[in-house]
């Protein structure tokens, strides 16, 4: 039989996270939005919470949860703010995640406990001015020197990548070529303060404004060979699984923020009257919450679904690019629909259905496209 | 020491509550830690933090349902739950409520007790003040500030006017107020923890009570209907000149309202 049921420590997950991203986040969001502000004091709450490292087993630190108890709590801060959820999803998807699957035992001791508590963040560099939805582009170069490789080349766009507790950037270089010709990738953990390696915060963006991103600079960037993540030349292979899982997480932000903005909608709706009724009982608007609350039930069990899978140890890539696609997309529409539902006042800075309207727009373009995404379906399908 | 922390489920605030029958229809609805509890809860895991050998046990008198909300509870970082489990626990007033948990309470045994003020659905505020009279203990209710020192208990409470400064020996009773301290979140970690804490459920017979303790059998109170507030009717604009107007009004006060 199927059992739909989510278990206890789901259920507990949820209501404690909910509980906080209402209390916490939800009074400040629209004024770190406003003032481009990355909250370490937000981030210190939310490790305290032990919102790093869920999925990380606890001998290094982590919280030993499955896959699906980090979706549904990246879910739930969503629900509240996109550029939170960021912070989160990315530190532990992008940050943690390679470190954890890739590194080696020293670099896993040396980082993992101290990504867990929250105190360092991690970030990943894999897109470059010249090699975006293309990432095998990258024209970051390695080249080794004795024991050492001098790096050069620069990233763009990388989230968590400047913070004052960021800790180091994992940073995909070229690093040869392959017996068959084609170019080798190696990543590589490059802590800050390594001499030749600079970071610039990005300004001006229209969402996530109080998510940090940033440009990495490489220049003569001088590491040792024990800076390699795992094994010279798997790194195309790491990012793609890194990818893979990620993608879960921005699909997690989508239903998350689907669900938030209807949420506003419906209320809003059932409170401002005009010609003399709630305007949820228009017909227009009444469906177009129908609509919404279908939507974000499919994308729902789509995602969890997914979710399942990557947590029974199944193939998850197809149905984690479904995800990532279907529930951006959703959030794509519900915004819009709960922006019309809001009028003139959704419009508004005031008004928060305004921020989940500009956030989502980063959904349908970071960690692949939603057309790098039905590339990667339709590989699947067998196209 | 052993703290015991007492925490009532309770129906979530936000929660729609419907009457059907008399009865509050319980379907679709929250259940969640009476928010008065927490605080209790949160003292004695400061005492815990503070040092020392202690442990901090959750109890909680209800039906089998109640059990998740014993876990919520211990979610905060308790190191042991207990709940009396009974389908009784609906119809307990306060005094049963009260003889159930003395007797649980006199079963794990206990140095200090903490519960809520008062539970946010029913308001009686009397269990914890009656769990200190029945276990001869002493108690101070409405706490908004503890200290312990040397198994001395000094507390706060607000009376009309002032603070008042009550000191007490372990082991005692306090009910607690808002503002006492502010209470964490679960942590995902503690979350996990649950499971692999002991988590005891008693039967009444467990803790040396029978079927005629209970229930309406051993409440002096009985609850005989609820009833929903009367849902209040949109406001009405009068319009017109001044002179209409207050007439209009007098009138529809002493005819419709029937307020004069
Ligand atoms: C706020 C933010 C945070 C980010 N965080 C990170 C991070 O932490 N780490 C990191 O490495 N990167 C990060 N990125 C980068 C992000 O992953 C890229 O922006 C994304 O992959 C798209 O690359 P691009 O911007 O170069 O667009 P391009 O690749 O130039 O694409 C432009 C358009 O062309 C389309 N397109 C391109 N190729 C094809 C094709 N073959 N078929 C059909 N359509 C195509 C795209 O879908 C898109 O619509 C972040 C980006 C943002 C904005």
């Amino acid at each position: 039989m199927v059992d739909f049921n989510l278990n206890d420590e789901h259920n507990m997950l949820r209501d404690a996270i909910r509980d906080f991203a209402e209390n916490e986040i939800a009074p400040i969001a629209e004024q770190l939005d406003e003032k481009e502000e990355f909250s370490l004091e937000l981030v210190a709450k939310m490790s305290d919470m032990n919102l790093f490292g869920l999925t990380i087993p606890e001998e290094y630190g982590g919280s030993g949860m499955d896959y699906l108890a980090y979706i549904i709590a990246v879910e739930e801060l969503a629900r509240v703010d996109g550029s939170t959820a960021a912070t989160v999803a990315a530190g532990n998807s992008l940050g943690l995640g390679p470190v954890y699957y890739f590194g080696n035992e020293e670099q896993k001791k040396e980082w993992l406990p101290k990504l867990c508590s929250g105190k360092v963040l991690g970030s990943f560099g894999l897109t470059e001015a010249n090699a975006g939805s293309d990432a095998g582009g990258t024209l970051t170069v390695a080249v080794q020197d004795g024991d050492d490789w001098i790096i050069n080349g620069s990233k763009i766009f990388i989230t968590n990548g400047s913070s004052e507790i960021t800790g180091f950037a994992i940073t995909q270089a070229i690093t040869g070529k392959r017996d068959d010709g084609k170019k080798e990738y190696t990543c590589f953990l490059i802590p800050h303060g390594t001499p030749g390696f600079t970071t610039k915060t990005m300004h001006g963006k229209m969402m996530w404004r109080s998510s940090n991103t940033a440009e990495l600079y490489f220049e003569d960037c001088r590491v040792p060979n024990s800076s390699i993540l795992g094994k010279r030349g798997d790194g195309f292979k790491q990012m793609l699984s890194t990818l893979d899982k990620g993608r879960l997480s921005i699909a997690a932000m989508g239903l998350g923020g689907a669900q938030g903005a209807y949420e506003l909608a419906l209320k809003y709706s059932q409170e401002r009257v005009q010609f003399g009724k709630k305007i949820c009982k228009f017909q227009a608007n009444a469906f177009k919450l129908a609509d919404m609350a279908t939507e974000i039930e499919a994308a729902r069990w789509l995602l969890y679904r997914a979710c399942w899978l990557h947590d029974n140890d199944l193939p998850f890539q197809k149905e984690a690019a479904m995800s990532k696609l279907y529930c951006s997309e959703v959030m794509s529409r519900v915004v819009n629909h709960a922006v019309q539902i809001h009028g003139g006042y959704g419009l508004m800075r005031e008004y928060n259905i305004e921020r989940f309207y500009r956030d989502q727009k980063l959904l349908e373009i970071g960690e692949g496209t939603s057309e790098v995404q039905k590339i990667v379906i339709s590989r699947y399908i067998g196209c | 020491m052993k703290i015991v922390c007492l925490v009532k489920e309770v129906p979530d605030s936000e929660a729609k509550i419907t009457v059907e029958n008399g009865k509050i229809k319980e379907t679709g609805v929250k259940f969640i830690v009476n928010p008065y509890d927490e605080y209790g809860i949160e003292e004695a895991l400061k005492i815990k933090e503070a040092g020392g050998e202690h442990q901090v046990f959750i109890l909680t008198f209800g039906t089998e349902r109640a059990k998740k909300v014993m876990e919520s509870a211990m979610a905060l970082g308790a190191d042991e739950g207990f709940l009396v489990a009974d389908g009784s626990a609906p119809d307990c007033d306060s005094h049963t409520t009260a003889k159930v948990l003395a007797a649980a309470l006199n079963k794990i045994g206990f140095d200090m007790i903490f519960c809520g003020k008062q539970a946010i659905d029913d308001d009686s505020s009397q269990v914890g003040v009656r769990v200190a009279e029945m276990l001869s203990l002493g108690h101070a209710s409405v706490v908004n500030k503890f200290e312990l020192t040397d198994g001395k208990v000094k507390v706060e409470r607000q009376i009309q006017g002032g603070q008042e400064v009550i000191e007490m020996p372990v082991p005692c009773v306090i009910t607690c107020q808002k503002g006492l301290n502010d209470p964490r979140y679960p942590s995902l970690k503690n979350i996990m923890a649950v499971k692999k804490k002991p988590r005891t459920v008693f039967t009444l017979d467990d803790i040396g009570l029978s079927a005629d303790d209970v229930g309406v059998n051993g409440s002096f109170v009985e609850v005989t209907k609820f009833e929903p507030p009367l849902e209040k009717a949109p406001g009405r604009v009068i319009e017109g000149e001044p002179e209409d107007t207050a007439k209009e009004l007098i009138r529809s006060l002493r005819e419709e309202a029937k307020v004069i």
